[in-house]
């Protein structure tokens, strides 16, 4: 029996005998994707072993089971990788015509698209996503982003009116483990289409995509040195952003890593640009499609299992519809399904890692016992084994709490109510972060007006989590500084010449 | 915007237009389309749909002999051949009969005496199916003349008219009136939300149906394109359940015309199962409007037990 809708009414029907579906498992095959046992460095078109023979095990957090070796990359590895991308970058790639540039990355956003599946999968296995997800959103967005910039290669004399461009260099990106292979498309493409080469650092976490990505590189026989691939964890990074020729570091990761490297990189005349984390605020009015408003809450903050660093991890409620939603966020929480990301009828995945898991964990215990409302769905099944979490959510929350502060990263909602608009733009703007922002309403003229007042990159009216290559994306004060995509993202990847 | 009503009684309704927002409202009713039903959840839903149709033949070449060949399909919706090959397979449920077959009254009399002792419900499209373009008073004697011949079910149509051109008023008590005029008849009242123009207004005539009494709100009458579509069919639902809420009663839902395969019926009632949950997993609160579809359910059936489907011809056609 599943009742998802509740009445207010006093005389409450009998429950009716109803018809239970329960979706039987409808599991994405993974035998499309072969994961080698040990996966090496990938340095001047060539796989290389680690200097120092040290390998790390990437895990399923799905299943805890361990996927394979992969190389831990130390300082003399990195030196290798920088130096055959900084080969690369003055033998050939800077020398390349954009158009011929543009034919390698469309080639290699025709060579994603027909390994969608398999990338897809492999996605899924490594990082915990649901197969839904990863089909839908993840791959699709890639390629895009792929052939987004693929367009734009041959066309940089236009990107800046009146202005000559030019390549920056070797430019040293390190991505995190929530997209992936989205994040690795997000960074690689603006910079091949530019004529800066690259040498890429995937979260040691979720490494597999990025990989596999390489073998499409070598498949659309981009020339040797162009992308090189250093997998460790914080260490290989620090070498990396720290080469001394790296031209330009790009990093997408947790706040306080940003910090360090921000504070590493003062003075050094290397451009940097930071995707940080967020705290990022759904302003729902009372005038708002609510059924809508509910969905679009729900996928803001629940996406990914929360680990989106634009997630809409705070909820403001105009308090004169609160209860009414509220009430129709616990029905709709209760038909989340949490579980084996590789089915496709999974809503929820896994949380990425145990650390992940642990971290969420003390901060939903940190929530109860400063007195917020605490919420999950009571009938969500879990799997046995694996790192999953139930959607939660926290109500009456107080700004000065740290659910509603700090970045959970995972499926967790701090919700507050406010009374007018001026209020909920204060209230949305107080946090040190300000990546995305949503604002709820059918009144055009107040969604301008809110929006104006919102201290965020990127802003939705009426929909959430909305991606796409043409349209920039970055934050404001602790969510990092330059924007990707579009032709804004462009311009982190060259020198505006006067 | 509020739209202030009385009821027949003389009290004051106070209905508030629930805004729709048609982008969100579409990516989610595409939502159920990629929930993938297999095995035993499959077979159950595919049963289950051939349980809440009601077969329908709404032609002006209708006849009685037409009528009693579908209520005979209605009845026994398997040809006996493929019946006797079903139930060689381990585990084979037979097949139910479906919810209802909907005529026009004219039909009502033949359906009723084909399907007696069957328990398949006789539904009659009254009031001046499909327009409504005539008084209320001859729609009163389309409704009285099905019920009298035996109709347990009446499916009305709205004035469109009145309700493009804002008399809510009007519509309530059409709606009220036909609803009397049932007596102990179910009635499912249609918007023919084709003719309405945007999912604010699918929303708002749910409403209002439901508030001037309606059993089942139901989406079209198949004359019209489009018919029933899964955006539609959720913005009702979620009236449904915002109805629920308030006061403890469950009203039925009718998607009618354009659901033609197996695949769209489960997708719909996926919609159902994650909007309203278990309790409206009924023919008591759930209607396919269809003919086309049942042949498709069937095959999907035969395909479920044996892994491979019939031969064509293996379905009759009515």
């Amino acid at each position: 029996m599943t009742e998802y809708l509740a009445t207010t009414h006093a005389s409450k029907p009998a429950p009716a005998a109803g018809f239970v579906l329960d979706y039987a498992p409808s599991i994405e095959s993974h035998k499309i994707v072969q994961i080698p046992a040990r996966h090496e460095l990938f340095i001047g078109g060539k796989w290389t072993p680690p200097t120092a023979g040290r390998y790390f095990a990437s895990v399923n957090p799905a299943t805890d089971e361990v996927l394979s070796q992969i190389a831990d990359a130390d300082a003399a590895d990195v030196d290798a990788a920088v130096r055959a991308a900084r080969s690369a970058y003055e033998r050939r790639w800077s020398k390349l015509s954009g158009r011929e540039r543009g034919r390698y990355l469309f080639r290699i956003a025709r060579l994603i698209q027909e390994r969608s599946r398999e990338l897809a999968v492999l996605e899924s296995i490594d990082n915990g996503k649901p197969i839904r997800e990863s089909r839908d959103v993840d791959l699709p967005l890639v390629a895009a982003h792929f052939f987004y910039y693929a367009g734009w290669a041959d066309k940089l004399d236009y990107a800046v009116p009146g202005r000559k461009v030019a390549p920056l260099g070797v430019a040293g990106q390190v991505i995190p483990w929530n997209f992936p292979l989205l994040m690795a498309a997000w960074k690689i493409a603006p910079a091949l289409a530019c004529g800066n080469t690259v040498v890429l650092k995937p979260a040691e976490q979720t490494p597999l995509t990025a990989l596999k990505l390489m073998e499409i590189f070598e498949e659309a026989g981009l020339p040797p040195g162009v992308v090189n691939l250093v997998t460790g964890a914080g260490a290989a990074g620090a070498a990396l952003v720290s080469h001394p020729l790296v031209s330009k570091v790009a990093f997408t990761g947790s706040t306080e890593v940003g910090k360090t490297i921000a504070r590493s990189l003062a003075g050094t005349g290397k451009r940097l640009t930071l995707e940080l984390g967020g705290k990022s605020a759904h302003i729902v009015f009372e005038d708002a499609a609510i059924d809508q408003a509910v969905e679009g809450v729900v996928n803001g903050i629940y996406f990914n299992q929360g680990h989106v660093c634009c997630a809409g991890s705070r909820l403001l409620l105009e308090e004169s519809v609160s209860a009414l939603f509220l009430d129709k966020l616990q029905a709709r929480m209760r038909q989340l399904r949490v579980g084996n990301p590789l089915d496709k009828n999974t809503d929820i995945g896994a949380i990425n890692s145990k650390p992940e898991l642990e971290k969420i964990r003390r901060l939903i215990e940190l929530g109860k016992s400063e007195g917020a409302h605490y919420f999950e769905p009571e009938n969500t099944r879990l799997p046995d084994k694996g790192n999953f979490l139930r959607p939660c959510y926290f109500s009456d929350v107080a700004a000065s709490h740290t659910v509603s502060r700090v970045e959970v990263f995972g499926p967790v909602l701090a919700i507050s109510t406010f009374r007018t608009p001026a209020e909920a733009v204060a209230k949305a703007n107080d946090t040190p972060y300000g990546l995305a922002a949503g604002i709820w309403s059918e009144k055009g003229s107040k969604i301008h007006k809110v929006a104006a007042g919102l201290r965020a990159g990127v802003i939705w009216a009426n929909t959430y989590n909305q991606f796409d290559p043409s349209s920039p994306f970055g934050g404001y004060g602790e969510s990092g500084f330059g924007r990707e995509g579009g032709r804004h993202g462009l311009l982190a990847y060259l020198e505006v010449q006067a | 915007m509020i739209v202030d009503l009385r009821s027949t009684g003389g009290a004051a309704i106070a209905l508030a237009a629930v805004p729709v927002d048609s982008v969100g409202a579409e990516e989610r009713a595409a939502f159920f389309a990629k929930r993938s039903v297999k095995q035993q959840s499959k077979l159950d839903l595919l049963y289950l749909a051939i349980r809440m149709m009601d077969l329908t033949t709404l032609e002006g070449a209708d006849t009685p002999a037409r009528v009693r060949q579908m209520c005979n399909k209605a009845r026994q919706p398997a040809a006996p051949a493929l019946t006797e090959a079903l139930s060689k397979i381990a585990g084979f449920r037979p097949i139910p009969a479906v919810a209802a077959v909907c005529v026009y009254p004219l039909l009502v009399p033949h359906a009723v005496k084909a399907l007696q002792g069957s328990g398949v419900h006789v539904a009659s499209v009254a009031t001046s199916f499909p327009s409504g373009q005539t008084s209320l008073a001859t729609r009163l004697v389309d409704v009285h003349e099905a019920v009298d011949a035996g109709a347990d079910e009446i499916d009305m149509v709205i004035n469109r008219g009145a309700f493009l051109a804002g008399e809510y008023q009007q519509v309530f008590d059409e709606i009220a009136a036909v609803r009397d005029a049932c007596g102990a008849a179910h009635l499912k009242v249609i918007l023919e939300t084709g003719e309405l123009g945007s999912l604010d207004r699918v929303r708002l005539a749910s409403d209002l149906a439901i508030a001037a009494g309606a059993h089942f709100i139901k989406t079209s009458t198949g004359k019209i394109q489009p018919a029933a579509t899964p955006p539609v069919t959720l913005v009702m639902l979620q009236a449904i359940a915002d109805h629920y809420r308030k006061t403890g009663e469950r009203i039925g839902m009718k998607p009618a015309g354009g659901i033609r395969t197996a695949k769209q019926a489960i997708a719909y009632l996926c919609m159902l199962y994650e909007t309203l949950g278990s309790a409206w997993m009924t023919p008591d609160l759930y209607r396919f409007g269809a003919s086309a579809l049942l042949n498709d359910v069937l095959r999907q059936i035969f395909k479920q037990y044996t892994g491979r489907y019939y031969y064509d011809k293996g379905y009759s056609l009515d």
